[in-house]
């Protein structure tokens, strides 16, 4: 067979495994059968499903669909709120800062694997990942959210005069101006800034000092300390993958990668096994795609895929 | 020619998660430090190589060698170790040819020359990783284009797709295939070695 031919059947291959949704043991079967032919097969697949993973990023050109509803929501609450943020703003920021929540605040909540973008009437835009739930404070021009729970990604339009501020957690981040990501697990809580500057402080400890942070840097708040760290660029694009609807794992264990699926993912992972759960994998993965990311496992380890009720065990 | 079969076999049909891991630990090596050699190698053949329509098979035979050795020991560094297996794959075809390529011959000296070029910063690609892939999937025909885009951007299914441009599935199937082909050839090789002579 020449080159050319060879790399009919391997793209053949590739996409039938990775992209046709119908992928049968006889199919792998066939597969396993080819590859052993020749190291001419083998390197054709491996180069052609490398290039079928690079172009996994094209998903990444689909454009985001802002939340529409959002528009029409602000003009509302811009009519019925215009009384209420004459005395918001006379009794000035404290007043919302040390309140842990305004009970007048609007709610966004998105799905488990769902996601959302608010647009702000300023320009600001807040994305929501999966399971995620933000209170945003009323006002036609509102400059304080709360992250109750979840991941968001928040572009702030900067004013000096009046710092975007999120609260999550009894913590408090302050823009100064920003591009940054928050999420919020039970007891944890990560503040990754991206562009610009922030501080995130304790209002309700004044004996922690406040953190300063910029661009690569990664803070994380527990009970009674915040710790910052740095990332490159690339891992904190990485990071943030999700906006365009991607998972990257960098030599992540199995185990890892499996409760950032299960994040997005109503139908469950279980890897029960600690020899499974801390092979590393290398790879970008659409968060909605369960099932590439278990192929790849069966493909790459040999491991045994169990389809149960309502979830998906990997054994070996 | 058997044992070569078996021994396949062990990489590609593991029992254990040891041999598993050095499968994928080889795969990972031959995709991150292998094929972005693929321009250059590509630039490299077609210097010492008269006959331009032989060059896609000397790449793969180039990769299948490489295979063959890496399964065994993995060289220290990969570049050094893909040109050496061009160049020694070069003379091999000679010989066997038994035509003397004069050419071919002299022109073998520019082996240090092609192998101390400097890599691409890793950095960078990542950084224009998008861009590329847009100005190849730009490249591609017309036609494939569009049921790449359906497929891989809008997310469409296959059955979807037909229907929308009136063609059979095994047709949508058939530009599928070729354009993964075509965005290979552009992002890893020959495409990217002629774009970066002209």
């Amino acid at each position: 067979m020449s080159a050319a031919e060879i790399q009919s059947r391997a793209a053949d291959f590739v996409n039938q495994r990775r992209d046709s949704g119908q992928w049968s043991p006889d199919d792998q079967s066939a597969l396993d059968a080819w590859l052993s032919e020749s190291p001419e097969h083998v390197v054709a697949y491996w180069r052609l499903d490398a290039a079928w993973e690079r172009t996994q990023r094209l998903a990444a050109l689909r454009p985001s669909k802002p939340d529409r509803t959002g528009g029409a929501i602000w003009r509302n609450v811009l009519r019925f709120s215009a009384a209420a943020l004459v005395i918001a703003a006379g009794t000035g920021a404290a007043f919302y800062f040390t309140r842990p929540s305004a009970p007048e605040a609007r709610q966004f909540a998105t799905e488990v694997g769902a996601r959302k973008t608010i647009k702000l009437p300023d320009g600001s835009e807040i994305e929501l990942n999966t399971n995620t739930v933000l209170r945003i404070a009323p006002g036609p021009n509102p400059r304080m959210a709360w992250l109750e729970k979840g991941e968001a990604y928040f572009r702030i339009q900067h004013d000096s005069a009046h710092p975007f501020v999120v609260m999550a957690q009894g913590r408090r981040v302050v823009d100064l101006g920003t591009e940054f990501l928050m999420r919020a697990e039970p007891k944890r809580l990560e503040v990754a800034l991206v562009a610009g500057r922030a501080q995130l402080d304790s209002p309700n400890d004044p004996t922690q000092e406040p953190a300063v942070l910029t661009p690569g840097d990664v803070a994380i708040a527990t009970a009674n300390a915040i710790n910052v760290t740095s990332k490159s660029a690339k891992a904190l694009s990485d990071e943030i993958s999700w906006r365009q609807g991607l998972l990257v794992f960098k030599y992540t264990t199995l185990e890892d990668a499996a409760s950032e699926f299960n994040r997005y993912n109503r139908k469950k992972i279980i890897i029960t096994d600690p020899n499974v759960a801390s092979l590393t994998i290398v790879g970008t993965f659409p968060s909605n795609d369960v099932t590439a990311f278990t192929d790849a496992a069966q493909a790459i380890f040999g491991l045994k895929i169990e389809n149960r009720h309502g979830e998906i065990a990997i054994k070996r | 020619m058997t044992d070569k079969v078996d021994s396949n076999r062990d990489n590609f049909q593991p029992h254990s998660a040891s041999v598993a891991v050095t499968g994928s630990a080889l795969r990972d090596w031959f995709v991150r430090e292998v094929l972005p050699l693929e321009a250059a190698l590509t630039q490299f053949l077609r210097h010492n190589w008269r006959n331009k329509s032989d060059i896609p098979d000397l790449v793969q035979e180039v990769y299948a060698r490489v295979y063959d050795a890496a399964r065994k020991e993995m060289p220290e560094t990969a570049r050094a170790f893909v040109f050496a297996t061009a160049h020694n794959l070069l003379i091999d075809r000679v010989r066997r040819e038994k035509i003397v390529q004069f050419e071919a011959v002299s022109e073998l000296d520019t082996l240090a020359i092609a192998a101390d070029e400097p890599t691409p910063d890793r950095s960078a690609i990542a950084r224009d990783e998008l861009r590329r892939l847009q100005i190849a999937l730009d490249r591609l025909p017309p036609r494939t284009r569009e049921v790449v885009t359906m497929r891989r951007i809008d997310g469409l299914s296959r059955a979807e797709i037909a229907q929308r441009l009136g063609i059979t599935e095994v047709t949508v199937k058939w530009h599928l295939n070729e354009g993964l082909r075509a965005l290979a050839d552009d992002l890893y090789g020959e495409a990217a070695a002629l774009r970066n002579k002209s």
